[in-house]
């Protein structure tokens, strides 16, 4: 009953979007206030009937109720909790519904917090993204319905893939998701403006958090998937250049190009086309990586059950939006004239060229990613695309970004020097070639990459707090002390935001460069060397754990005669869908983690171990951690709040004032 | 009994994801090893899914690095080993495209736009780059700023 009730409301939920996406539009077109109100009430409508559905497929896979096929397919009764709930998510039909949930989600936000929106623009705003509703509860009600019923239920599910069975996969997709479809967002802004014909300051404004918040939830949600992949599959990696990863990975270059471009649109009203440009491209992206993760034209190791006729109706999703708002764009774009003038150097020109690097190095991955399908299409050729590849097209393009990023963040709006930005930034340069001739000297006959990283870090990370410090204007140490303290959360967002991405970059190098790693068949109670430390390997048992077979091995580590680790990497068995898991035992510290994973038993009675010592694996996910944290500080800066509130003129004039 | 049990489903389990590299496949001289491992890391799995030879539990993997350090104990030097193997199956098993024919394109992509997006934007910028117009102060304006510079 419940299912059906679940199954009803989503069907509810489609022509609700549909009224959202007609209605409003027209009322926008006609200037009719009465039409254009049905916008919000519309968008919260949808957003409760597609959590009703949601929660109802929650409670059919919490209850096991195999009378599902999308229960059947991915959940078991010995089940952890956990996995049960987050099994919703887990395949395809159930993550089609989290990714509408989400959907409407936003919607239902811009209707709350969108109260100072002009009606036609808030009106066509919810259209737009009403739209974006309908052809996805379309998708899901035609080809991937979640509430379809068996007419034979079988006793007992077939399980969650195990790999899927892990605390990090369960909120990974999720916070994606909050990724992919907040770009929606700036997605409506963007063709809502083309509509309206103005883009201004305030644009600039409004479309800003919602990118801002998408992209820190994308950055939230590729560490989290990284961090899986670094622990779960075994063999210490955290990125792989797989087709679905560069699918989360494009929409984030381009969002934090968006997000960058926006301020220019916001303080300069320069830019705008190319900021609305970049809007479309961001959200076309994401339909892209959808269409990826969800067709099967490509392989990759994380597809999605797929089936064709999906493919081909997410195609037609992705050309009909990117299409149609490119086509709109290239009528209307002409009209958005820019004011802001601004020399060469200066604060505009340093974010040119920040979008400049990260559009052309999204482009590389894009192209890197569907070369192999470009090349058995044109002239069928099989061929590969992978991480060696990627590693050298990409990265030039760190580099850049690092480089420039601290002289850019310097850079005061219409006309600024570069050796005035470099005079304040001279100690950060000098102390960053310092650091990294140090480990160069001390890394004898390894490659360059470590030092270079080191350099660019420290580089980053000291330009990001003196383009804080020099905020705090002129003055005694204690007076610019207490004025760091009162910047506005944006400052200190931008500064904490770049930071990270210096922490990121030394930590990718560090961990690509310095990597330790041991492979050799121990016997139990032998011991061999890892780095500077003593490994001994005391015991293998065979465990039994709620719904798999474990071998679990015990390792102890030893710096010295002082133990420092027990270490217990385990082999599981999932009986149920017959597949063996990896699970890494890891021990992890400041400057290393220790990482062992256990092989199989061989001839002789020893067992094969695996064992790295990965430098600065902590800093990696710190440093996706801090760009996060960054972006969330920037948009709890009270200006945000007192532009989408606008309710007390008087803190209005005061943030004019500042 | 349950030792048993638990011991014969484990010998059938297949390989897990993680037993890549064995210990008996590798090399006693650690340069040589370390050229395999590089090499192998290049080479895709012909049966995976976008997994390179040294990452992948598959059988053929497995055979396929036992193949490269034969040949590299055998005195073939690292593109040697590549040609035998591409010779074999393809050009699908390199994960760096080889820049040459339509690869070019693959290559020079990102370069090429970089080139274009910053001539682009130079020119955009130089646009917006008006220099300010400096005229001069008109005779009204200079008596009054002499004026106004006279006062105390």
């Amino acid at each position: 009953m419940i299912v059906e009730l679940g199954h009803f409301a989503l069907v509810l939920a489609f022509g609700v979007a549909l009224v959202q996406t007609v209605v409003p539009m027209w009322g926008a077109y006609r200037r009719n206030a009465a039409l254009m109100a049905v916008a919000e009430p519309a968008a919260i409508l949808q957003f409760v009937l597609v959590l009703a559905s949601f929660a109802a497929l929650t409670y059919a896979f919490v209850t096991s109720d195999f009378s599902l096929q999308v229960v059947v397919q991915n959940s078991h009764t010995l089940k952890p909790m956990l996995y049960k709930v987050s099994g919703v998510w887990g395949n395809h039909e159930g993550s089609l519904l989290l990714w509408v949930l989400i959907l409407a989600l936003f919607g239902a936000c811009a209707a709350w917090f969108g109260g100072n929106l002009p009606p036609t623009l808030k009106a066509r705003v919810l259209a737009v993204q009403g739209s974006i509703g309908v052809a996805f509860l379309m998708f899901m009600l035609f080809t991937s319905n979640p509430f379809w019923r068996l007419e034979v239920p079988p006793l007992n599910g077939q399980d969650l893939n195990p790999l899927l069975q892990d605390p990090g996969l369960a909120f990974h997709p999720p916070f994606l998701y909050l990724g992919y479809v907040g770009l929606s967002m700036s997605f409506s802004f963007a063709v809502a403006a083309l509509i309206e014909g103005r883009v201004d300051a305030a644009w600039g404004r409004w479309v800003r958090p919602w990118t801002l918040a998408a992209w820190v939830f994308l950055t939230i949600g590729i560490a989290l998937g990284s961090w899986w992949a670094y622990y779960e599959l075994g063999w210490g990696g955290f990125w792989f250049w797989d087709p679905v990863e560069n699918a989360s990975f494009m929409p984030w270059l381009l969002a934090g190009a968006l997000l960058h471009s926006a301020i220019v649109v916001e303080k300069r009203e320069s830019l705008k086309a190319w900021t609305i440009l970049l809007a479309i491209m961001a959200f076309g992206f994401s339909l892209i990586g959808t269409f990826i993760v969800r067709s099967g034209v490509i392989t990759s190791v994380h597809a999605f059950a797929n089936d064709p006729e999906r493919g081909v109706f997410i195609l037609m999703i992705l050309g009909f939006f990117t299409g149609g708002a490119l086509i709109l764009f290239a009528l209307r774009a002409g009209s958005m004239e820019a004011k802001g003038v601004f020399a060469l150097v200066s604060r505009e020109s340093a974010l040119v060229v920040n979008n400049l690097l990260l559009a052309v190095s999204c482009f590389v991955v894009f192209i890197g990613t569907i070369w192999p399908l470009i090349a058995e299409l044109g002239w069928g050729a099989k061929l590969s695309v992978g991480e060696p590849f990627f590693n050298a097209a990409f990265a030039p393009f760190v580099v850049g970004l690092a480089v420039l990023l601290p002289v850019g963040a310097m850079m005061p709006w219409k006309r600024g020097e570069v050796g005035r930005a470099l005079r304040a930034l001279w100690p950060a340069a000098v102390l960053a070639l310092a650091v990294g001739a140090l480990v160069w000297a001390m890394q004898t006959g390894r490659s360059s990459m470590g030092p270079i990283g080191v350099v660019l870090g420290v580089w980053v990370v000291l330009g990001a707090g003196i383009d804080l410090w020099t905020r705090t204007g002129r003055g005694a140490v204690g007076a610019r002390l207490a004025r760091l303290r009162r910047l506005p959360r944006a400052d200190w967002g931008k500064s904490v935001a770049h930071a990270g991405m210096g922490v990121t970059v030394f930590a990718v190098a560090a961990m690509l460069s310095w990597k330790v790693e041991d492979i050799r068949i121990v016997q139990i109670g032998a011991s061999f060397p890892l780095g500077k430390y003593e490994v001994t390997l005391t015991s293998v048992d065979q465990v039994q754990g709620p719904n798999y077979l474990s071998t679990m091995a015990t390792l102890e580590v030893r710096d010295g005669t002082t133990l420092i680790a027990t270490m217990q990497p385990e082999k599981r068995f999932y009986p149920v869908a017959a597949m063996p898991t990896t699970e890494a035992a890891i021990q992890s510290g400041l400057l290393r983690d220790l990482y062992i994973v256990i092989g199989d038993e061989q001839a002789n009675g020893g067992w094969a171990v695996r064992s790295y010592v990965e430098p600065f694996a902590m800093w990696l996910w710190g440093g996706a951690i801090i760009m996060a944290l960054g972006g969330g500080l920037s948009l709890t800066d009270r200006r945000y709040r007192v532009a989408a509130g606008a309710r007390r003129m008087a803190d209005a004039s005061a943030v004019a004032a500042e | 009994m349950r030792r048993l049990v638990l011991a014969l489903l484990l010998a059938l389990a297949p390989l897990g994801a993680a037993h890549a590299v064995q210990p008996d496949e590798i090399l006693g001289d650690p340069v040589m090893e370390a050229r395999a491992r590089a090499i192998s890391a290049d080479l895709r799995c012909p049966v995976c899914q976008g997994e390179s030879i040294d990452d992948s539990s598959a059988p053929i993997s497995r055979d396929l690095r036992l193949v490269v350090r034969e040949r590299l104990v055998a005195g073939d030097t690292d593109a040697e080993v590549m040609d035998f193997i591409v010779a074999r199956f393809g050009e699908f098993v390199l994960f760096n495209p080889p820049a040459r024919g339509a690869n070019l394109i693959l290559w020079l992509a990102g370069p090429g736009l970089l080139l274009i997006g910053g001539f682009g934007a130079f020119a955009y910028v130089r646009r917006r780059a008006v220099p300010a117009p400096v005229a001069d102060l008109s005779e009204a304006e200079a008596t009054r700023l002499a004026e106004v510079m006279k006062r105390p």
